[in-house]
């Protein structure tokens, strides 16, 4: 594998993610319906990463007390839900996920 | 409301640069597992230290790097590794759109450098300063500039925190260092949720994400977000959002 190469590609698409629709957004008029659109992104992307990483940690669907991912997740989205904080969301969440893989027997990775 | 009271005087560069970083804090935490995991992982999966840590200079993505340094180690060819990066980090395309009204007034050398070092924390950070329309802040780009260099320094470090350590510690890459992201993610998102169509948008994406968990490329990704919008914004057509709650990001 050439290094070099894979990183100046994996540089470029992820720039040309990053950068075209800055500039041009704010230039160009859109319409309402497109703003009203991008106001869902944010919710719509993480929780499309979040949920399979809680639900399918290994790739299958493991819903199962044993699931540290899971069960640490459900917690940390009761906190956030609770608090509104990121630090307890994010403190908490690990907290429980690492104590459930050091004490819950068949948990543990 | 108070009628005639002064405007606040205007939060000064260092001022709004240094609050960047102050609230990206939290990010900061949640983003040192997995910039260990990867500097870890990076180096086990093939990749040398000098690919590993120019990965986390020049691409920046946190989740693309991993997955690819997963593409790497199964040997997949570095046409498709590529292509996944493509596809994983297209949210950010969408972040830049969401960004981009607020930016206009900035020349190409903030546009550049800014976007280079758009993530998902720092955009769900500094999304919530620039939609904050009080009139007196002509620097809240200075805001953006402390929440992303924070999360760049900080990423390079745990990155070769991540290679010395993978080295040393015995089945690092075991210990479940990604839920760091996850949880990550959770504390950026459900505050979010305040309105019905939100949470279906979030109910729909998280469902098609988990059924289409299979699809090549992270290409279930793409149509669970496209499906979470779609589904929100179905939803809000059919019954506006009240005033009241309606939500502001």
């Amino acid at each position: 594998m050439n290094e070099a190469l894979l990183i100046f590609g994996m540089f470029l698409v992820t720039f040309l993610a990053r950068y075209p629709l800055l500039v041009i957004v704010g230039r160009v008029a859109l319409p309402q319906r497109v703003f009203r659109a991008l106001r869902y992104v944010p919710v719509a992307v993480l929780t499309a990463i979040i949920v399979p990483a809680m639900l399918q940690p290994a790739g299958r669907l493991e819903v199962s007390f044993t699931n540290a991912y899971l069960v640490a997740g459900v917690v940390a989205t009761g906190i956030a839900w609770r608090t509104r904080g990121l630090l307890p969301t994010i403190g908490g969440g690990m907290l429980v996920f690492v104590l459930w893989r050091v004490l819950v027997p068949g948990a543990g990775g | 409301m108070i009628a005639a009271s002064l405007p606040a005087p205007a939060a000064t560069r260092p001022v709004e640069f240094i609050n960047g970083i102050k609230d990206t804090l939290p990010m900061i935490v949640g983003a040192i597992p997995f910039a260990i995991l990867f500097g870890a992982l990076g180096t086990n999966a093939g990749l040398s230290p000098a690919a590993v840590a120019g990965m986390s200079l020049f691409v920046f993505a946190g989740s693309a790097q991993f997955i690819a340094s997963g593409l790497v180690q199964q040997n997949i060819s570095l046409v498709v590794i590529i292509i996944t990066t493509l596809i994983v980090n297209l949210r950010h395309a969408l972040y830049a759109a969401s960004l981009a009204p607020y930016m206009k007034h900035l020349g190409q050398t903030w546009l550049l450098p800014l976007a280079f070092w758009l993530t998902d924390e720092t955009y769900a950070i500094v999304i919530r300063r620039y939609a904050r329309l009080e009139e007196a802040a002509p620097y809240k780009h200075w805001y953006h500039l402390g929440s992303a260099v924070a999360m760049y320094v900080n990423w390079q470090v745990f990155t070769w925190v991540g290679m010395f350590a993978g080295s040393q510690l015995q089945g690092l890459a075991t210990w479940g260092l990604e839920f760091a992201m996850v949880v990550t993610f959770i504390g950026i998102v459900v505050p979010i949720i305040r309105t019905r169509p939100m949470l279906v948008c979030a109910v729909v994406a998280g469902g098609v994400a988990v059924l289409l968990n299979d699809l090549p490329n992270k290409a279930g990704l793409l149509l669970a977000a496209f499906a979470g919008i779609v589904a929100g914004m179905l939803l809000e057509q059919a019954a506006p959002p009240d005033s009241s709650r309606s939500a502001t990001l």
